[in-house]
């Protein structure tokens, strides 16, 4: 995969003082610099899909068998089984089928849905992305707001209350987390009432205006939990990062020119502390379709990572092997994208 | 230095304003699950496992089999109170004296739920369908293997006609499916038959129940079938709703969102028992839970493979582990107590079937000290560190493969470590991956290993496993599960297999069967679980169990439980007027104004803080 983008890696950036003038020398180096980034994605997205095929063939078991357990078949029925799913094939040209079937979007044929595998994710995803966009919205927001006071005045009250939840959080297990709410607030034992479902995406024949609602209702336990879980890296980075700019000069110039304390960490520190979150936002976006696994699953929420999670009990090799490649390319991508982004926003690392 | 941070009672406010919100979204929009504003009656079924797909030619995995049932009527049930074959389509059926003609007389009542009649065109051509087309062939292909010919006589009358005779003819679980939707269907998908979902909504049908909807990985819809020739189911509506976490699933049958929760743990089975308005039902297993010892893998050629322990073909040996392990411990202990602790093979819910070794046959009863003395003089020697040697010189340790996602089978692989132990036996125990396990069988690298299966009123298909036809043609490729192969026990095996008139002789062979199972101490039966499900007393007044005596309800033989379902009297039931969207809508309204209030009140108190 392709290396994070941070401040340490200007590529020789700073000791080009004597540069030619800007102009067709710029905009080369420009150029070169997006080219070569993005042959890093390819070559990465290119590895990821070999090494995702033989890799999933490693695992141990044998879908046939692991679908047909405990039923009442014969040797023949697997047989038949094992050539509908092409297992019956060497495992190269079941590779060759594979790759072809990239080249054309072709993600392959899931064992145990009996449907192509592009079907299901695109299926899954707007859910996965609606959890998961939310969570990581909300929790990149509660992080950064919380992490820029505890930076602020670091050792202080707010800071080791903040500090200290936030990372009690982080280290709870989140299927742990997440079952305490369900039996605290949704199954209504107790002194509290059912407050919210246990679990699904909407309820049963809710239609238009109601159904958003109910996905609303449906979505507030999946998302505190994974906001509680996750909020900690984003404060904790924040905080970090405020600090270190904490005794900038700059910060006493806009001091002495008054300003209240507030606006200099506001409109000066805050904005400068931000750059280093931007990497850790952006490679969290690349892992939001594949982070929630254990939410989704808790949650029965109908997204990809719970599908994931079910490939990989058969194991269901079309299945798994597709979504590997979509969330190492959306990681990808991401990385991409931050590469690119970056120098935009800090002209310390342009090229 | 004074702390510009707000005091502390700020935070405890802020959280228990948080909780305020939380409670008062609570208040409005609890919903009550079973009410529904259109008067229908839902029976809703917690389930975990996907679809595969709706085709009843191709459906395999254990959700889609069951919702199945209810959709495809069959040719013959199981009679809820006696365990024995019970008319169904077939109002009645006669072989004929050398077993290899069976006529079958249907019902002329029966109708598919798009008003054409089910003939016996339509059972004909479902089961030559499944002969003739190996894509049509991996769901039921097993049933019609010693098929010759299936003619329909008359719009009434099916003659199957056998290459040998069967006994398991009256077990033929096979959907009937309608020719006139499913002929067309087979001709355009060709090839890619095996692809086809069949989901045209609402599925045409024979069953007492109607497949209407499928939200995929969010719910299946059933809709009763008024004019089954049954009678009409008592729920109008049957909806499997998922749950991929079973604990969440619990918690969904407390708040009363489902009705009814299958495959329970005994800690989840337990902690229901006093639950208002939940009735726990503990059924009698169906499933055997067994550890089988590797005899010598051999391929059916007599080739050698694998590397299982070279001392375990001994028989004393085998039988001297048996005799180590305590039933009723591990049942105690095991599957703290909610199994029986097994004799034969067959659970003892077939009464028939069920054999048990007694009195003098009982020679495998838990006795450590006699299995310490048969091995001694077997020439097994005790070394230094109280672990013995084979007479060959090898060491007796051995490897012990334990299914990981079964809690009861981790506890017994516990147990067994400790009892063989005390046999100067040391065993590595693999508690691992079923995927680990199923390549250590089939791989036959292997000393010992679970296994287990459910046992169908039928037994034919646990025995067959055991036959000399089971081992493998090759290394990888057994059909069985033990490498076990006996010729008298495949003798027995043939013969009760044929035997399609006298009920009590077939017994008589499984018994005999059974005997030697246990003797040969290859396949060792440990105990049968019981099964533990859960349902909403406030929902389901009342519900068929099968067998109608410390029966279940989720995979039955038959679709009894949920054909017989009746809900429970409006009274029971908390109902609300105000529709649920209303509520659901309000509730986050609320929510929303609270925390958005809560974070600007906390925004002003800070800045305020600041500007002192």
């Amino acid at each position: 995969m392709t290396s994070t983008p941070t401040a340490t890696e200007e590529p020789a950036g700073a000791p080009r003082e004597d540069a030619p003038a800007p102009g067709g020398g710029r905009a080369r180096r420009v150029a070169l610099y997006v080219l070569g980034r993005l042959t890093t994605a390819v070559v990465s997205l290119g590895a990821v899909i070999v090494a995702g095929f033989f890799l999933f063939r490693i695992l141990p078991g044998d879908p046939v068998r692991a679908m047909t357990e405990g039923r009442e078949v014969s040797l023949e029925q697997q047989e038949e089984l094992r050539r509908q799913f092409g297992l019956d094939q060497p495992l190269w040209a079941q590779f060759l089928d594979y790759a072809s079937g990239l080249l054309r979007l072709d993600l392959g044929v899931s064992f145990q849905y009996r449907e192509p595998v592009a079907d299901l994710i695109l299926e899954r995803l707007g859910p996965t992305l609606l959890l998961a966009g939310t969570g990581t919205l909300l929790a990149a927001l509660l992080g950064l707001f919380l992490g820029a006071r505890a930076g602020w005045r670091p050792g202080g009250r707010g800071d080791r209350v903040n500090t200290a939840v936030a990372l009690f959080f982080w280290s709870v297990p989140t299927f742990w987390l997440g079952l305490l709410l369900i039996v605290l607030l949704a199954s209504g034992r107790g002194f509290f009432p059912g407050l919210f479902p246990t679990s699904g995406m909407t309820g049963p024949d809710a239609t238009g205006f109601e159904a958003v609602l109910s996905t609303a209702h449906h979505m507030v336990l999946p998302v505190v939990t994974m906001v509680a879980v996750i909020y900690a890296q984003y404060l904790m980075i924040m905080r970090s990062s405020l600090i270190d700019e904490k005794g900038a000069d700059y910060l006493t110039t806009a001091r002495a020119k008054g300003l209240r304390d507030a606006l200099v960490r506001r409109r000066h520190a805050v904005p400068n502390a931000l750059l280093p979150t931007v990497t850790l936002i952006f490679l969290n976006l690349g892992q939001v379709v594949s982070g929630v696994i254990l939410v989704e699953t808790v949650f029965s929420w109908p997204g990809l990572g719970y599908l994931f999670y079910s490939g990989l009990h058969v194991p269901d090799l079309g299945l798994v092997q597709g979504l590997f490649v979509l969330f190492a390319a959306s990681v990808i991508l991401m990385n991409l994208l931050a590469d690119l982004v970056y120098p935009l926003l800090d002209p310390r690392v342009r090229p | 230095m004074k702390s510009p941070y707000p005091p502390v009672g700020t935070l405890s406010r802020r959280s228990a304003s948080a909780a305020g919100a939380m409670i008062l979204v609570g208040s409005v929009s609890a919903v009550p699950a079973a009410a529904d504003e259109g008067g229908t009656d839902t029976l809703t079924v917690a389930m975990s496992q996907q679809v595969d797909t709706f085709n009843p030619f191709i459906a395999q995995l254990a959700v889609t089999t069951n919702i199945l049932h209810h959709v495809y009527d069959r040719l013959v049930t199981v009679d809820p109170e006696t365990n024995e074959p019970a008319p169904a389509l077939a109002e009645s059926w006669e072989a004929s004296d050398d077993g290899l003609t069976w006529t079958f007389d249907l019902r002329d009542d029966a109708y598919f739920t798009d008003g054409e009649q089910l003939t016996a065109d339509d059972v004909a051509w479902t089961l030559t369908t499944i002969m003739e087309n190996e894509d049509a062939s991996v769901a039921s292909g097993n049933y019609v293997s010693a098929f010759e010919e299936v003619t329909a006589e008359d719009d009434t009358t099916v003659v199957i006609d056998l290459e040998r005779p069967q006994a398991t003819m009256t077990a033929l679980n096979i959907p009937i499916v309608p020719q006139h939707v499913w002929e067309p269907v087979l001709e355009e998908e060709g090839d890619a038959f095996a692809d086809y979902d069949n989901e045209d909504f609402p599925v045409v049908g024979s069953g007492p129940f109607v497949l209407a909807e499928h939200d995929r990985g969010q719910s299946i819809r059933l809709e009763a079938n008024p004019d089954h020739w049954r009678g009409e189911p008592g729920f109008d509506e049957l909806v499997f709703r998922y749950y991929t976490e079973q604990d969440a699933a619990v918690e969904a049958l407390r708040n009363g969102e489902v009705s009814l929760v299958y495959e329970l743990t005994d800690a989840q089975a337990t902690s229901l028992e006093d639950v208002d308005d939940v009735e726990v039902n503990f059924a009698d297993g169906k499933r055997f839970q067994a550890f089988t010892i590797n005899p010598g893998a051999e391929t059916r050629d007599g080739e050698e493979f694998g590397d299982g322990h070279p001392a375990l073909s001994d028989k004393t040996l085998r039988q001297a582990i048996a005799m180590a392990l305590d039933n009723d411990e591990i049942v105690e202990r095991g599957h703290n107590g909610q199994a029986v602790a097994a004799g034969g093979y067959i659970p003892p819910r077939y009464e028939d079937f069920h054999w048990e070794p007694e009195g003098d046959e009982a020679t495998l009863d838990f006795d450590p000290d006699a299995a310490n003395e048969m091995l001694d003089e077997a020439g097994y020697e005790t070394g230094d560190d109280g672990v013995r040697t084979s007479p060959d010189g090898d060491r007796l340790e051995l490897r012990m493969h334990v299914h990981s996602d079964r809690p009861d089978n981790v506890q017994t692989g516990q147990i067994m470590e400790e009892r063989l132990r005390d046999i100067g036996i040391e065993v590595d125990n693999q508690t691992v991956d079923p995927g680990i396990l199923s390549d250590a069988l089939y791989d036959a690298e292997y000393d010992l290993i679970f296994t287990g299966w459910t046992v169908n009123p039928d037994p034919d298909y646990v025995f067959s496993i055991h036959t000399c036809d089971g081992l493998p043609t090759e290394p990888g490729t057994m059909q069985g599960d033990a490498y076990f192969c006996n010729e008298e026990y495949d003798e027995l095996y043939d013969a009760q297999f044929e035997e399609h008139e006298d009920r009590d002789q077939r017994a008589e062979h499984v018994h005999r069967m059974q005997e030697i199972l246990y003797d040969e101490a290859v396949v060792n039966v440990l105990s049968y679980p019981n099964i533990m499900e859960a349902y909403r007393t406030d929902q389901i007044s009342d519900i068929q169990l099968e067998p109608a005596d410390g029966g279940n309800i989720w995979g039955q033989d038959g679709y009894w439980a949920f054909w017989s379902a009746e809900p429970a009297g409006e009274d029971a039931r908390s109902g609300a007027g105000i529709p649920t969207g209303v509520l659901v809508g309000t509730g986050v309204v609320v929510l929303l104004l609270v925390v958005g209030g809560t974070l600007l009140a906390i925004r002003r108190r800070a800045t305020a803080g600041d500007r002192e």
